[in-house]
């Protein structure tokens, strides 16, 4: 009862406005107008907007953070995905939080980054912005992305204290469109666990396969940078060990795996060979000195002192 | 007194017109099988149930609202903007119902990704703003809408039904066949993942429907003539 007394005070008080009067006339004098005047079909024409620019604007901008919610959400059901921590029916932010760093590096020294917010970062948002971003030289932008962010946003996986595992996020061109993506490999900085591609527009059933649970299992174990007998962290001899450049790549057909270069190799993907083309670029590229290389060796490099303290 | 103006509500509402706008769209006006628009969103996204069903409801809802709305101002739309008008109003409520899905439905939307955004250009909802409701009033045209809407549904639940069970062996993401490679006996068709699929069930289901109510066929344009024997033959 009490909102219908304020609407009807309300409505007095805009019978006694003038504009509103004034308005009113205008309005009636309008719709009495014929439908094919000139002056109606403009009015109509602006009013049918104004009233669906405010309609459209209300339900963009009150959704809006529920929107951004389920963005986020998503990218973290990502992240948990190719952590392996993904659970059916589990609490994904609480997962998140609990388990996940987020970090930013500098893919020119292969440092971390501490002044920039990690978690506010948003490395896709980041190439886009000149300020934030560097163009690829030709010859080495094998992923045909031409342009990266300075800074990269990594996540490392934790066992309490201890890192598990580190997610690095990887884009590159496919057939169709720029796969959008996350390795994650183990401490070490060289053995693949997993990996998963989160926005891709290849085509379904052929190259969109990538996204197939049972094909993205065939990564578990892969080795990204080619490594001799003498090196290897099982052996025990990674003092010296300089690995050598990207080896992992695609094959075309299945991979025989009673051959030492098993390691460095995935099935292709059935139908599409640019797409496995595009994904052997990609892991290149991210793997080489443009973009992850530097700052995995010194993951190395920290874990080898913690190894040997 | 409640229950009078029930009544009343309900005589309004299930009059004659509005029950003939309900019920003839499902199948003797079917606007997919006999008017044969809103193919291409038929094609698109039908490959799974889940997310047939969600185009299907937001098509019904977008076209029961733009119908509505263009209805009520029907008789202030300027001819001569006719068109930009409805397509106005009919885009509006399409971004609305894009944002919602965003909303409340974020994975659903994802693979829905465009189609949702492509209502706008769907034949179905156009056809139903031109053909009705710039004629009729806004509550027929609103279940004109709904009618509609329904008949598109009906037709895209069951493209969706054969497509998902024959194409992967679930429906609505349950497992329906067990699949060859986990084991079971069935293998599935890819073509049924693929769009042109759709065709064949589609064109399956017009000319079943055809079959049952002959009064559907079109009819022949023209004959084609035997040159021998015909009339024709000597032209």
């Amino acid at each position: 009862m009490l909102k219908c007394e304020q609407y009807q005070k309300f409505c007095i008080a805009l019978d006694k406005c003038e504009h509103y009067q004034k308005f009113k006339a205008y309005r009636d004098k309008i719709l009495a107008l014929g439908n094919d005047s000139l002056e109606k079909t403009i009015a109509i024409a602006v009013a049918l907007c104004l009233v669906c620019a405010v309609l459209v604007s209300f339900g963009a901008v009150a959704l809006k953070p529920l929107q951004v919610y389920n963005k986020s959400l998503d990218m973290k059901k990502n992240i948990l995905d190719v952590a392996g921590l993904l659970e059916e029916g589990a609490d994904i932010d609480k997962a998140f939080s609990e388990r996940i760093e987020p970090k930013i590096v500098n893919l020119e020294t292969g440092d971390y980054v501490d002044n920039v917010d990690a978690n506010a970062y948003d490395q896709r948002k980041a190439a886009k912005d000149p300020a934030q971003s560097v163009a690829i030289p030709k010859d080495k932008d094998i992923a045909h992305i031409r342009v990266k962010a300075k800074l990269a946003k990594v996540f490392l996986v934790k066992d309490g204290e201890k890192i598990k595992s580190i997610i690095l996020p990887i884009n590159g061109y496919g057939l169709w469109s720029t796969l959008y993506g996350f390795l994650s490999l183990d401490a070490d900085g060289q053995t693949v666990q997993s990996i998963n591609f989160y926005d891709q527009a290849e085509t379904p059933g052929l190259g969109g396969e990538v996204v197939n649970p049972k094909w993205r299992a065939l990564w578990k174990g892969k080795k990204v940078y080619a490594e001799t007998a003498q090196h290897g962290f099982d052996k025990g001899t990674v003092e010296e060990a300089e690995l050598g450049e990207p080896a992992l790549h695609l094959i075309k057909g299945v991979v025989d795996n009673s051959k030492p270069e098993a390691l460095y190799e995935v099935d292709g993907l059935a139908g599409a060979t640019l797409t496995s083309t595009g994904v052997t670029n990609l892991i290149r590229y991210w793997a080489s000195d443009e973009g992850f290389s530097l700052y995995l060796k010194k993951v190395r490099s920290v874990k080898l002192k913690e190894t040997k303290s | 007194m409640s229950a009078v103006i029930n009544d009343g509500l309900k005589n309004k509402i299930l009059n004659e017109e509005t029950k003939k706008v309900l019920i003839t769209p499902l199948v003797n006006d079917n606007p997919i099988t006999l008017q044969v628009l809103g193919i291409c969103s038929a094609l698109a996204v039908t490959s799974q149930m889940s997310t047939s069903l969600i185009m299907a409801l937001a098509l019904t809802l977008v076209t029961a609202f733009s119908s509505a709305a263009i209805s009520a101002i029907r008789n202030h739309i300027p001819s001569s903007i006719r068109i930009i008008v409805q397509m106005t109003i009919i885009a509006s409520l399409v971004i609305v119902v894009d944002q919602i899905l965003k909303a409340v439905a974020y994975d659903v939307s994802k693979q829905l990704s465009v189609f949702v955004g492509l209502i706008i250009t769907n034949c179905i909802v156009m056809g139903r703003a031109e053909g009705y409701a710039m004629k009729n009033p806004p509550l027929e045209s609103f279940m004109d809408g709904i009618g509609n809407g329904a008949g598109y549904s009906l037709i895209l639940i069951i493209v969706a039904f054969f497509r998902e069970t024959l194409g992967s062996g679930k429906l609505l993401g349950f497992e329906v066949f067990k699949l060859t490679k986990d084991g079971g006996w069935y293998d599935p068709n890819g073509l049924m993942l693929l769009p042109p699929s759709a065709f064949f069930i589609i064109g399956l289901i017009i000319w079943s429907v055809r079959q049952w109510k002959p009064e559907q066929r079109e009819k022949i344009d023209f004959k084609i003539m035997d040159i021998a024997h015909g009339e024709g033959g000597h032209h």
